[in-house]
């Protein structure tokens, strides 16, 4: 119960942050429908300790690592209480959770992951880093390097690629001449495991597996959860323009929640009032926390100026003064 | 003191950090067996260890990614880069990730690493080994950008750089690692990154350069002392963040400035230092800001010596100057 309730989570979460972006308070939203499963799944045989290395598109890992709603929104809508200061859209992380936020620029966290993970081996700790990432990334040199750099030093980090089978409009058969993601392990000299991606359940189990062997000192493993992206790649794309509504329905017919829910009632664990109740509990649950979100004052324009170094150069801090005055001129203008 | 060649003051700054320091590993292609291409890390594999030194895929990308991920996590690492013609396999990982990796998230993972590169010219290595690509990394915000040009700088810069909070590029002039020999300070010595060097004091003119011009310009302003122009020579040392205290102290004083640079002219390192100069000294000067660098062309293998900023083209631009 508690994985359905968190893919719940994840799906309403996702909606109203569609609604969001429709609305003009977001800037840009990669959308989760569909792949759910993939995220909650393999997020929840990670420990707290682990560290979690995203792409931009995996709410149901930052919901499945505990990280409140109040946050996310926080972060999406870049109020005063944005952890990261409104300095980039969409991707999250915090280090209170282990989540270390995505760069937008396709698999460039990979080879960032595997030098996380080697700082464990190298100072003996049993932790783990993982790695999500899209199955557009695969053709990047970055996949390619960072996996070939953890083949050979052998850290603990575990690849996970959510296979949503489209990078913006093109198919993974335009990716790769290769029958499966998984086996591109094979060619490092790791073992590669092809999961169903829509399988809340199955990616648990495999992930928890892989999770305590390479925990304790197994070698590097890629995971392919093969899965569909029911929704846009982003708020600012039309998927209409590259793939019929046949295979949308096909993988509709699959989708992860759905699968989840009857199952349960299959096994009699949940019945349908307890799945309705579910639903109206956490829909009022995010609605609520879009109303306080909605309520918080924005950033102090000088945020701009932070974070760039761990102090300023003197370069900067004129530059900074100019702002300051720039700022305050508007204001003046302003009355 | 112990008079030391550039190569293995860079070879002391790195022992000397992780004997004090463990969290310090070097890592890249040929720095464990091998010692390094230049000999830099010679002998620390021995000393610390392949959990610390480590011999790396060839694999820019990566050794710049791993870095980053080591950095973040606790260590203090300095990744080299063979040469600096090569650092381009890591461009992106350099300037979407480490440069944006404090700023993207706000603070809650820092990039403490330094990148080695050997740069510039004068080894008759072609248009692959004898690049000067600073001004690609002092035009992306959150890097620091530092080029030492005497063992003791590469020994006090290097050791600032590791124990900087900040990811810094740290280019070493490859044909300076073994021509030249100073006395260097032994144990504990640091030189701020930031801070410029006035190598020479002068009155009817400023030569501002970084890096393996410093000896040609210190070599022209000897010369054209013989015709009666006498000219300071400032040595940058730290282009990101760069010294305009003293830049801007010279050139109230003699009103003259004369850039010089390996890299090409257009958008080179000079350009901003001129630019700055027009900017806020305008007042202060007797004659127009000018520049002598590599051409804009990829660097050559033949005549090679006429292509670089040497001693007679430095001098030839003092005179012009002064002549105003």
């Amino acid at each position: 119960m508690r994985m359905y309730r968190l893919l719940v989570l994840t799906r309403a979460l996702d909606r109203y942050l569609l609604r969001l972006q429709r609305m003009g308070k977001v800037a840009l939203y990669a959308e989760s429908l569909g792949e759910e499963a993939a995220m909650v799944g393999s997020a929840l045989a990670l420990r707290p300790e682990d560290v979690v290395f995203p792409s931009y598109r995996e709410l149901g890992v930052y919901l499945t690592r505990g990280v409140p709603i109040s946050e996310i929104l926080d972060r999406q809508l870049n109020t005063v209480d944005d952890p990261l200061k409104g300095h980039e859209f969409a991707v999250f992380g915090d280090s209170r959770f282990n989540i270390v936020p995505a760069p937008t620029p396709v698999a460039t966290q990979i080879p960032v992951a595997v030098g996380y993970a080697l700082a464990f081996k190298i100072r003996g700790e049993r932790r783990l880093a993982v790695t999500y990432f899209g199955d557009g990334a695969t053709s990047k040199g970055d996949f390619h390097e960072g996996i070939n750099f953890a083949s050979v030093y052998k850290p603990p980090i575990v690849f996970i690629c959510l296979n949503n089978q489209y990078a913006i409009s093109t198919h993974v058969s335009r990716q790769t001449g290769a029958a499966t993601i998984a086996q591109k392990a094979i060619a490092y000299g790791l073992s590669g495991y092809r999961v169903d991606g829509n399988d809340a359940i199955a990616m648990y189990l495999v992930s928890r597996s892989v999770f305590e062997e390479v925990r304790e000192g197994g070698d590097p493993v890629l995971i392919e959860a093969v899965t569909y992206r029911l929704g846009a790649h982003t708020t600012s794309d039309d998927p209409k323009r590259y793939r019929s509504e046949e295979e949308v329905r096909y993988w509709m017919e699959r989708d992860p929640i759905e699968r989840m829910r009857s199952y349960l009632i299959s096994k009699n664990v949940m019945g349908e009032e307890e799945d309705k109740a579910l639903w109206a509990e956490v829909e009022a649950l995010v609605s609520a926390e879009v109303e306080k979100a909605l309520a918080k004052p924005g950033l102090d324009p000088m945020v701009i100026f932070e974070d760039v170094y761990a102090e300023p150069t003197p370069q900067l801090r004129e530059q900074m003064e100019e702002f300051r005055q720039q700022l305050r001129m508007e204001r003046v203008m302003r009355g | 003191m112990t008079v030391l060649t550039f190569a293995k003051a860079i070879n002391e700054a790195l022992r000397y950090e992780m004997r004090r320091d463990e969290r310090v590993v070097v890592l890249g292609e040929d720095v464990g067996v091998n010692g390094g291409v230049f000999r830099c890390t010679e002998g620390l594999l021995v000393e610390f260890g392949p959990k610390r030194v480590m011999d790396t895929p060839l694999s820019e990308s990566a050794i710049i990614g791993v870095a980053l991920g080591l950095a973040a996590n606790g260590m203090r690492p300095v990744a080299e880069i063979q040469f600096s013609d090569f650092i381009f396999g890591g461009f992106e990982q350099l300037v979407s990730n480490v440069a944006k990796f404090r700023y993207r998230n706000a603070g809650h993972y820092a990039a403490p690493l330094v990148i080695r590169a050997p740069v510039g010219g004068g080894v008759r290595g072609g248009m692959y080994h004898s690049q000067s690509p600073e001004s690609y990394f002092t035009n992306t915000a959150g890097l620091k950008v530092v080029v030492p040009s005497t063992p003791s700088d590469a020994k006090g810069l290097l050791i600032s750089a590791i124990r900087d909070d900040d990811p810094v590029i740290f280019f070493e002039p490859k044909r300076l690692y073994h021509s030249l020999k100073e006395d260097v300070p032994d144990g504990e010595y640091t030189v701020p990154i930031g801070k410029a060097r006035l190598v020479r004091e002068g009155s009817d003119g400023t030569v501002i350069t970084y890096g393996a011009t410093v000896y040609d310009a210190v070599a022209a302003a000897e010369e054209v002392e013989k015709e009666g122009i006498s000219v300071e020579v400032i040595d940058l040392r730290s282009l990101i963040p760069y010294d305009w205290e003293a830049i801007s102290r010279s050139v109230k004083k003699t009103g003259r400035p004369v850039i010089v640079h390996e890299a090409q002219k257009t958008s080179g390192f000079g350009a901003e230092i001129a630019a700055t100069i027009a900017e806020r000294e305008i007042y202060s000067l007797e004659a127009p800001i000018l520049r002598v660098t590599g051409y804009d062309t990829p660097y050559p293998l033949v005549h090679e010596h006429l292509y670089l900023p040497n001693k007679d083209r430095i001098a030839n631009a003092i005179r012009k100057s002064a002549a105003h």
